[in-house]
């Protein structure tokens, strides 16, 4: 947005403005994210900046919060770390339950949001998919109806069937809050899939299955990495669901920081976030280097 | 597909019906293969939708029945062993026999009475209470008091009841156990938008101190909408930066559009309790550079104040996005050509480039608008008592105050709402057209 060599000085003085403007909204949207992780290292247990931390004292500066993350409920945190102290903190630390917790329902739920997101991607991007818009419609649903009647709906029906306080009930809750991400991201990757493609292979003899597997699942497959990721991370970041059709004991990452956020909010909980805005951006990355390599293959250049 | 002989020769006179080799007509054959297609093609659907139909459309649709249907006065579930028993048969045989708004008789206590007795045996009278109580408050504690001596009161029982408790005899209670009698009610319906039926079984509006509803369903709409609106402020400008910016560098800007969309919830809404309470960054910040005096800090957050900014925050990237790509492609020589011709660049602006983005306003403001309805999260941790939307009030009758028809009916009205405007969405906008990053 170069200004032109004409531009009046009023335009001038807005071109300017607006980059201003457009700085400050900037920092609206990132600021708040990154401020956490200079403060996760504070040695005090408040929530700003220190004068040692202004003044860049390293003794303003400490891991405490990293620590307490790992020894917080633990049976004996203070005897010499050895491996015993190690094997105590995996077995007994409430965040690396709940870290534990939240991969192994994320890793499941993930699976069958994807598998079947997939499959149903593949079908309603047929030309021939009868009542398309209306099944699209009720596909994409969960990630519209307000996260606390989807939770209150499965309460109840949960507790009537028997999966309520079980791991197979939140990892399917959460597979179904995960799916509209995967069709969504699945389907915007088959747009203008070229279907002479598995014509040809069908020509030379593969059947669907091979069809499938040699052609469209290599062209298809950054998408559905993709949609797995945001299933992912829609599991992760679950808590609502959790709190209602859990069990007290199945802690999982979000919910242990909404306690925290709760009763009594330490800076331990800043040390966690900043955890998971390093692995968000990590995501990040991995998604903009996948939708670049998508629309490579399918021949959409990008500058 | 199949093969078809393209038949009919020229010299024939009358053309003969077009057949495939194998002799079928040509037109039922194509319809077999399309049909056979669209089959395929549902059977790859199917396991997605039936999942979907199971865990998500059944739960729902049976929370939405429990929003018509609460069966405390009429049935009582033993939790030990699951057994159902039938309570209030006698009373409910005297409200059938007799129609709305006769005086209760002396029949009436009789039943009345030999239906509490039940109620010890079953130990069931605090959650006969609590039924009634959620429709004439303050009459809990009448059935667990009477039912504890029902068992020696002696006839005429009308009298005997009215000595325990005068308040046995008022005709708003009778109207109550009445319409409770039947499993099947819209009350809840009317108490989620602070109505109720006095005595005589009209509608009327509840006492000024106990409505709640509409007064929180409108704080809803107006939050919503104004953190709409300041989405699309605020996220128009950049928007229009970054589609009008070259690729490399509208990239490496949409991370700090991107980022915020894949960082959890709970970690914004923790950096903005960090930021915004009173002994946080921006608080010290101001007291540091003198604008606010140390003792007069100013509260923003655990109100108002704290739901509006971390929800902005929070949903911005949702009109970033569809702004950005209805932006991206409109072509710049229009704006030229307007200038060219004499516009100023605000008129060029307001008539020839505003107009082309509307689209994405609309996307936007759609997609915004839905989430911030529904939103619980973020006002449940920063919203303290005035920050509070609807979806907290389900989760407090939900959790808290265990009037779970109650809450059902509050979802459903919410969710009603919800899905006119996605309907609205999909007709605008069309599903298809989501995009996420």
């Amino acid at each position: 947005m170069a200004l032109p060599k004409h531009a009046s000085p009023l335009e001038k003085i807005w071109h300017y403005c607006y980059l201003v403007i457009c700085g400050l909204i900037f920092l609206f949207l990132i600021a708040p994210i990154l401020i956490v992780i200079p403060l996760s290292f504070n040695a005090e247990p408040y929530f700003t900046f220190t004068e040692k931390m202004l003044s860049f004292d390293p003794t303003g500066y400490s891991m405490r919060w990293y620590d307490l993350l790992l020894t917080f409920g633990m049976q004996a945190p203070d005897v010499a770390r050895d491996g015993s102290w190690w094997s105590d903190a995996w077995q007994n630390s409430a965040w690396i339950q709940a870290a534990k917790n939240s991969v192994i329902i994320g890793f499941f739920s993930t699976i069958l949001a994807t598998v079947l997101g997939t499959l149903a991607a593949l079908g309603l991007s047929r030309p021939e998919m009868p009542y398309r818009r209306a099944i699209m419609a009720i596909l994409i649903s969960p990630m519209i109806v307000p996260i606390i009647i989807v939770a209150t709906g499965m309460f109840f029906f949960y507790s009537q069937v028997g999966l309520a306080n079980t791991y197979i009930g939140i990892i399917m809750a959460h597979a179904t809050l995960g799916i509209p991400f995967v069709i969504i991201t699945v389907t915007a990757t088959l747009v203008g899939f070229d279907h002479s493609l598995t014509r040809a292979a069908a020509n030379l003899g593969a059947t669907p299955t091979t069809t499938f597997f040699k052609i469209i699942m290599p062209l298809i497959l950054p998408g559905v990495i993709s949609g797995a990721l945001f299933a992912f991370v829609t599991s992760f970041d679950e808590v609502v669901v959790v709190l209602f059709v859990a069990d007290f004991d199945q802690q999982t990452i979000p919910r242990q920081m909404w306690n925290g956020i709760r009763e009594q909010i330490s800076p331990a909980i800043l040390s966690v976030a900043t955890i998971l805005v390093i692995v968000s951006i990590a995501l990040l990355t991995t998604v903009e280097l996948l939708r670049r390599r998508s629309d490579r293959l399918r021949g959409i250049s990008q500058s | 597909m199949a093969d078809a002989t393209m038949g009919a020769a020229p010299t024939q006179a009358q053309p003969e019906q077009l057949t495939t080799v194998d002799g079928k007509p040509l037109k039922a054959a194509l319809m077999a293969a399309q049909a056979k297609a669209r089959r395929r093609a549902f059977l790859l659907v199917l396991p997605l939708l039936a999942f979907v139909l199971v865990t998500f459309v059944a739960p729902i649709g049976q929370m939405l029945h429990r929003s018509i249907h609460n069966p405390g006065f009429t049935e009582h579930t033993d939790l030990s062993d699951g057994t159902q028993t039938e309570i209030m048969v006698n009373l409910r045989g005297w409200f059938d026999a007799n129609p709305p708004g006769t005086e209760p008789d002396e029949a009436a206590y009789e039943a009345l009475v030999s239906d509490l007795v039940l109620l010890r045996e079953l130990r069931a009278q605090g959650a006969v209470g609590t039924r009634i109580n959620y429709e004439a408050p303050g009459t809990r504690s009448l059935f667990t008091k009477t039912t504890r001596r029902a068992e020696r009161l002696e006839a005429p029982f009308k009298e005997a009841i009215l000595d325990i408790d005068e308040d046995w005899a008022d005709p708003q209670l009778w109207r109550v156990m009445r319409d409770a009698s039947s499993a099947y009610t819209l009350n809840f319906y009317l108490a989620a938008v602070d109505l109720e039926k006095n005595s005589e079984g009209d509608i009327v509006s509840v006492n000024e101190n106990r409505a709640v509803y509409i007064l929180l369903f409108q704080r809803t709409l107006i939050l919503s909408l104004l953190i709409t609106a300041l989405t699309f402020i605020l996220g128009f400008p950049i928007a229009h930066l970054l589609a009008t910016l070259p690729l490399k560098y509208s990239n490496i800007l949409m991370i700090f559009v991107l980022l915020p969309f894949w960082t959890s919830l709970l970690v914004r809404t923790t950096s903005w309790i960090v930021l915004l309470q009173s002994q946080g960054v921006v608080n010290d910040t101001l007291v540091a550079s003198g604008l606010v005096a140390d003792e007069s800090r100013i509260q923003m957050i655990y109100n108002q104040t704290g739901t509006i900014v971390a929800m902005t925050h929070i949903l911005l990237p949702f009109m970033v996005l569809p702004l950005y790509s209805v932006m991206r492609p409109i072509n710049p020589s229009y704006v030229r050509a307007a200038r060219s011709l004499g516009a100023t660049s605000w008129t060029a602006f307001r008539r020839i480039y505003f107009p082309q983005t509307v689209p994405g306003i609309g996307a936007g403001a759609l997609l915004v608008f839905i989430l911030a309805v529904g939103y619980y999260i973020t006002p449940a941790l920063v919203g303290g008592s005035d920050g509070q939307l609807i979806s907290n009030l389900i989760a407090f009758h939900m959790t808290n105050s265990l009037n779970w028809s109650l809450a059902a009916a509050l979802a459903a009205l919410l969710l009603f709402g919800v899905l006119a405007l996605y309907w609205l969405y999909d007709r605008l906008v069309g599903i298809d057209n989501l995009k996420l990053g």
